[in-house]
């Protein structure tokens, strides 16, 4: 359960999020992905608020949790070409080769990814993140899963939304990386935001 | 339409699912002509029942494996992140859902002719307007329900539980509509029941489409 979080997360910012397990840190990016809505409080994303104004937030956020929402049946290809088309655009075989090349799956753009291992997987729910071209990201566990190749990608998507003026939080449990990554390591402790402390509640 | 064309695609790929119901439709036909004796007439009279039933029972099975695909996928959330509203959804799920149960119906509707030495040539306009209709008014209710249920880990029971109660008005009309069509309409009661069915799917593809947003959410 969160209570009274307050956060402010500027453009260009990168937040790593640690915590302990149930700490409630997917449950704040649900909520500022409006996939849940707060009990109490307030909040804004792009200056639209959570409750009320979800429309103008969503396709603006790209949310990766646990779950990589690839669908078995389609080929690499089709899944993307199925964001496109959620988002009101034409399949451009093209940006969808770029996009999968991007993520080191431009060999299985025709495969379907009931094959995948759960790496490939997690690599093209990175392509698709790409393709929504959001200006905040939400990420949980994103290298989970991943080789040190795939992490260099999410790596380098963090970059890029940051120099295109977006904003990142990073769920993760590697304070190590939660350093290399970040401008800012918070932490949730018991439902509430605190600074991060190394040591102090995740162990090194 | 991008959702109805996944889904579409993904069922033909698989077959899973459209084996299972045509199966489930073909054998619950049978097994109710078993039930009934070989008697034509008795099987005639009920024929129209009989017909409703079946692609009622088989078509819930349908519905359920919709939004299974989105939680087997783990794309529930990410359809939900869309913008637009949600409605684009349940119009996607809508139109799916109402493909498979009229190919379902495509199979079902002869075989029960065959079974049940029913005459579907000649009443075959005014049949397959009532078949439109019914399966409307069916596969609207039952793609709202199943999005209701998706979340629950009893779905599979509690989609049957929330939407056959609500379908008893459109089967009884569906039903009577069908037997007036099949027997050449003699009294003239096929155009009540046929208009009944219309205002069921009005009412209802209204209702959900408005309420649709806060079944789908959290």
């Amino acid at each position: 359960m969160l209570k009274g979080t307050d956060l402010v997360v500027g453009r260009g910012e990168t937040i790593a999020l640690l915590g302990k397990n149930g700490s409630g840190k997917t449950t704040l990016l649900r909520i500022m992905a409006t996939l849940l809505r707060p009990t109490r409080g307030a909040g804004t994303v792009f200056g639209h608020r959570l409750s009320g104004d979800e429309d103008a937030i969503r396709g603006r956020v790209g949310l990766l949790g646990h779950t990589n929402a690839i669908y078995p049946d389609l080929t690499a290809a089709e899944n993307l070409g199925f964001t496109l088309r959620m988002l009101g655009r034409s399949f451009d075989p093209r940006s969808v080769n770029v996009a999968l090349t991007a993520v080191g799956l431009g060999a299985h753009a025709n495969s379907r990814t009931r094959g995948f291992s759960a790496g490939m997987q997690r690599r093209l729910a990175l392509a698709r993140l790409r393709v929504l071209e959001p200006n905040l990201l939400l990420l949980d566990e994103p290298y989970s899963s991943l080789d040190p190749e795939g992490a260099e990608i999410v790596t380098a998507m963090l970059s890029d939304v940051r120099s295109q003026g977006g904003a990142a939080i990073v769920i993760t449990h590697d304070t190590r990386r939660a350093e290399e990554i970040a401008d800012r390591v918070i932490a949730l402790d018991d439902g509430r935001i605190v600074p991060w402390t190394p040591g102090v509640l995740v162990p090194e | 339409m991008a959702i109805a064309w996944k889904d579409l695609t993904t069922e033909r790929r698989s077959k899973a699912g459209f084996n299972g119901v045509v199966f489930m439709a073909a054998t619950t036909l049978l097994m109710f002509g078993f039930a009934l004796g070989p008697d034509p007439a008795s099987l005639r009279t009920a024929a129209a029942g009989l017909l409703w039933l079946t692609v009622l029972l088989s078509g819930v099975l349908a519905f359920n494996r919709s939004y299974e695909l989105e939680i087997e996928a783990g794309a529930l959330d990410a359809l939900l992140l869309y913008a637009g509203g949600r409605w684009p959804i349940f119009a996607g799920k809508l139109l799916a859902n109402l493909a498979f149960v009229i190919l379902v119906e495509l199979i079902t509707v002869p075989l029960a002719g065959v079974l049940y030495d029913l005459p579907l040539l000649t009443p075959l306009p005014g049949l397959v307007g009532v078949l439109l209709l019914g399966t409307v008014g069916f596969v609207t209710l039952g793609t709202y329900y199943a999005a209701m249920a998706s979340r629950v880990r009893a779905r599979e029971v509690l989609l049957p539980l929330l939407l056959f109660p609500m379908l008893v008005p459109l089967l009884v009309a569906a039903v009577g509509a069908t037997k007036a069509v099949l027997a050449g309409d003699p009294m003239g009661y096929g155009s009540a029941w046929i208009r009944l069915l219309a205002a069921f799917d009005i009412v209802f593809l209204a209702a959900t489409f408005m309420t649709f947003d806060y079944v789908i959410g959290e």
